[in-house]
């Protein structure tokens, strides 16, 4: 078991036809994913090294049965292929575009979440299970299928946090990006109740950041719904007030967001707080063990 | 992005929000030219700067000099922009060393009867843009969030439908506006709301809002900051931009495709990745160093970046030693070690170096740079970098 995505996964990449979606699409192909498919309007037809490129997703999903995409199209064009992909059915949508329209991202948001789609991004690295399932751009190897759900707002700080529990031997059940940006599809809520039902997480990590409110909510969920241990960090501690840390959600602003309101939500709730990002991997042994 | 209060009341105007009459100015004889062509009597100089709190704010080493002083006379208008003009305005948001006012607003004075405070922003929690209202306007909306949140209204609205007449209705009812103003309040704060989403603002904030003594509503500040990842939508908006108030290595590092912050410290920080920049930035003052800056050179960093990464850390005098943090993803170590290697050779390096590599080709990429001739102290994990640049810095 796994949450989301798993070996039978079939998977489409929107904007196969674009560098980043070649290379990746054939990187998760490498991995063992099964790439079905691929769409660039105007170019059906065409195939991107064995994978049959369709005009619209609808027509990807009627010939090979997909039931996930990864989507690279530009900004202005992601909300488009996020709807098209929901609209198609799509389960599991991951939008790894960087820089989509915070405005976009609301008209999209709502249509989303009443579908019975799940959107992971944008801004993201894109989602794992790993020896089953990678739909992203995370380097495969450092994975190691095991017992740890990874979920995160971060891309490499994600890796950071993979490497420390495969090098501890536990291993990961499925790792999210959630995303980088103020309005994503999934929160930390959502996946902690998919990470509570699945049978081979035994634990959680959760990577957060400054900005915004995603870390409290998540606690107080995990301290009602959780049984699981759980095990956190928050990156930005040391950064100042009103300056943006490349994320574009990663900013304190009216002295809402900081990292000291997150840790202070998170201990009360009973997850172990990694004290640096040295100990990601020591804070699930230790919430773990406590549990 | 940013920009000034003249230029937003401007994009106000154009929306049908309301604003009063006013002239930008560069000199103080412009500024006087102004003030008559306003028509004289009562009217307000405002220094032009991206931070709030100028009205509170002073001239640096001129205490008296507020940044918004209220005129009677061409004198005062002269006196004002003169003494503004310039000089160093020091507020709440500039930070100590505060901004340079190179421009000033002289505005025509009104009427004032009420002081309310109007934002809009998006609310991550409910992934919705929301509009705040308060009755405590013209202070820090900051002090009344933390001290009297029972005064702050708040309606949220969907981007393509807009502000509701109901929601105008209750608002106006907590905020004790009625009759001619409420009508007045029916055609502003939808217009506002309109003026959020065709600009794709991440903020328009009006404080004070003022209601006049014949019952109308005027934006006396406009402070808007517009969504960087909509510019392509909005290619207008691009001239309005100020590259003068922004730091110009920030400024620098964007061109290159750089997310760069600086900061106060002296160790220079190269990351891949805006969450474990953030980290290692948390790591090295768990250590007991100061970071110089938050740098995130992206998941497709190539040579000419990394390069150009180097440069911008290294132009910094406070920049006493660099750590290079890399987990290759996308961004493979070989490259990141190619790059060190040739902007050792094009930039030079002054200071020590400590490297972490990890990820996508690292053997390949360690080997590179212990063949290399760069002097590098090279760090096995995040913990031990962080120690050695603490220590390699003194």
């Amino acid at each position: 078991m796994s949450i989301l995505v798993d070996s039978n996964t079939k998977v489409i990449c929107q904007g196969i036809t674009g560098n980043a979606g070649t290379f990746h699409s054939l990187g998760c192909r490498d991995y063992g994913t099964q790439m079905v498919g691929g769409v660039t309007p105007g170019k059906g037809g065409q195939d991107v090294e064995g994978i049959p490129v369709f005009d619209t997703v609808e027509e990807a999903v009627e010939q090979t049965g997909a039931d996930a995409t990864m989507i690279f199209v530009p900004p202005p064009f992601t909300a488009d292929a996020i709807l098209e992909a929901v609209d198609a059915g799509i389960k599991v949508i991951a939008a790894i575009t960087e820089g989509v329209p915070v405005l976009d991202m609301v008209r999209v948001y709502e249509k989303v979440r009443a579908s019975g789609s799940v959107l992971i991004g944008p801004n993201c690295p894109g989602l794992i299970t790993p020896g089953a399932c990678k739909i992203g751009i995370m380097p495969g190897y450092i994975h190691n299928p095991g017992k740890v759900g990874v979920m995160s707002r971060s891309g490499t700080l994600t890796y950071e946090a993979v490497w420390q529990t495969s090098n501890l031997g536990l291993g990961q059940s499925t790792c999210v990006g959630l995303g980088g940006d103020p309005i994503v599809g999934t929160s930390f809520i959502d996946l902690l109740a998919r990470y509570q039902e699945d049978p081979q997480t035994e634990a959680i990590l959760m990577i957060g950041e400054i900005g915004g409110s995603a870390e409290e909510e998540a606690a107080a969920f995990a301290k009602a719904n959780v049984t699981k241990p759980v095990a956190a960090f928050i990156a930005g501690r040391t950064a100042p007030p009103g300056k943006r840390m490349g994320h574009a959600g990663a900013i304190i602003s009216g002295g809402k967001g900081t990292a000291e309101e997150k840790v202070a939500a998170l201990e009360d709730a009973g997850i172990v707080v990694a004290p640096t990002p040295a100990d990601m991997g020591d804070a699930v042994v230790k919430a773990m063990a406590k549990s | 992005m940013k920009i000034h209060e003249y230029q937003g009341k401007e994009l106000f105007r154009q929306a049908g929000v309301p604003v009063l009459e006013g002239i930008v100015a560069t000199t103080a004889d412009d500024a006087v030219a102004a003030y008559k062509k306003l028509g004289g009597g009562i009217a307000v100089v405002k220094s032009q700067i991206h931070a709030g709190g100028r009205g509170k704010g002073t001239v640096l080493d001129n205490p008296t000099q507020k940044g918004v002083v209220v005129c009677k006379s061409a004198d005062e208008v002269k006196a004002a922009a003169a003494g503004l003009l310039g000089k160093t305005l020091v507020t709440i948001q500039t930070g100590p060393e505060g901004k340079t006012v190179n421009q000033v607003y002289v505005e025509a004075g009104c009427d004032i009867a009420r002081e309310l405070y109007l934002g809009i922003v998006l609310d991550r929690a409910s992934s919705r843009p929301v509009l705040m209202a308060s009755t405590e306007g013209g202070v820090e909306i900051e002090k009344v969030a933390e001290e009297t949140p029972e005064l702050i209204f708040k309606e949220h609205f969907d981007p393509a439908i807009g502000l509701e007449g109901f929601q105008v209705r209750k608002l106006c009812k907590k905020l004790g506006i009625s009759g001619a103003a409420a009508k007045a309040a029916a055609r502003f704060m939808p217009a506002i709301c309109r003026f959020f989403v065709d600009y794709d603002c991440s903020l328009t904030e009006i404080n004070p809002l003022v209601i006049t003594g014949d019952d109308q509503m005027i934006a006396l500040d406009s402070k808007v900051t517009f969504d960087g990842n909509a510019l392509f939508r909005h290619k207008n908006l691009l001239e309005l931009r100020d590259l003068s108030e922004e730091e110009p290595s920030e400024v620098r590092a964007s061109e290159s495709g750089l997310s760069y912050v600086k900061l106060e410290g002296n160790i220079g920080c190269l990351v891949n990745g805006a969450g474990l920049a953030m980290s290692t930035m948390d790591i090295i003052k768990y250590h007991g160093g100061q970071p110089a800056n938050f740098l995130d050179v992206g998941g497709g960093a190539n040579a000419t970046q990394v390069t150009e990464a180097f440069r911008i850390l290294l132009s910094d005098p406070n920049c006493k030693g660099v750590l290079v943090n890399i987990f290759g993803g996308i961004a493979r170590c070989t490259t990141i070690a190619a790059a060190l290697i040739e902007a050792s050779q094009t930039v030079g390096f002054t200071v020590p170096l400590v490297v972490r590599l990890e990820g996508t080709e690292v053997e390949e990429g360690r080997k590179m740079l212990a063949d290399s001739d760069v002097d590098i102290i090279s760090a096995t994990d995040i913990t031990d970098a962080a120690k050695k640049i603490v220590a390699a810095v003194g």
